[in-house]
């Protein structure tokens, strides 16, 4: 298969921080942003340079939803760095980590990528996708030390 | 007295192609009842039928969300700026 582009890439600590955000919200969805720099139209290169967990203000097991407080926070943090917000990770406590109707529905950001962690196994899965127009499109993750 | 807002990449196309227009009003509902007037294809985006703020959209004066002030009632003077930022939400 080939995989949609930007390549997402993460570091072994940023990877951490956020399966363990992940573990701490259970028994609900989890869910953080995702900051980097973008390229000079505005897209996302894939580097990930900021982790911002956030409080799921929902408080739900099958739905997310990122508190408003925290987005303008981490947006700001990352415009301030030189970049923007790039992307947006989730937890699936049961299920796969590929993007749930309601992820597609509501996904209002083509340029991002939507990482979904499964908790599902005794192993924490990440995966990473475009969503645009209603099409999911997976993109390859790359970890770096 | 004209107020900054800015718009997110999603509902600029409603406001013909803008990042950041300006629109009077003493509080968030009425700045936004002159972008509507304005721009009528932001009607239904920004309040629903009920005439609350969208459950969908993030408002900001400031940083400040308004759903943590006086919601629509929030006032605003010219040195605010008004920041709408889609939620970020799923499943």
């Amino acid at each position: 298969m080939s995989f949609a582009t930007p390549t997402l890439r993460l570091t072994e600590e940023q990877l951490r921080r956020i399966v363990a955000h992940c573990y701490d919200g259970l028994p609900d969805e989890a869910c953080g942003l995702l900051g980097g720099p973008v390229t000079a139209s505005g897209e996302p290169t894939g580097v990930i340079t900021d982790v911002y967990p956030c409080a799921n203000s929902d408080a739900s097991a099958v739905t997310y939803t990122v508190d408003s407080r925290d987005l303008i926070k981490a947006m700001r943090h990352s415009e301030d760095a030189g970049g923007a917000l790039v992307g947006v990770w989730h937890s699936h406590t049961h299920t796969d980590p590929y993007p749930s109707e309601t992820d597609v529905r509501q996904a209002v950001e083509p340029g991002w990528l939507y990482a979904l962690v499964s908790l599902r196994d005794g192993a924490p899965m990440l995966r990473s996708y475009r969503i645009r127009d209603g099409e999911v499109d997976e993109t390859a993750v790359v970890l770096d030390r | 007295m004209a107020v900054e807002v800015r718009l997110p990449t999603l509902l600029r196309e409603h406001a013909g192609g803008a990042a950041s227009v300006r629109a009077d009003g003493g509080t968030i509902g009425e700045v936004f009842g002159a972008l509507i007037d304005e721009y009528p294809g932001l009607a239904g985006q920004l309040v629903d039928d009920g005439g609350s703020l969208h459950r969908f959209v993030n408002v900001y004066r400031n940083d400040d969300d308004i759903r943590y002030l006086d919601r629509l009632d929030t006032p605003v003077t010219e040195r605010d700026v008004v920041s709408i930022l889609p939620a970020v939400a799923g499943g």
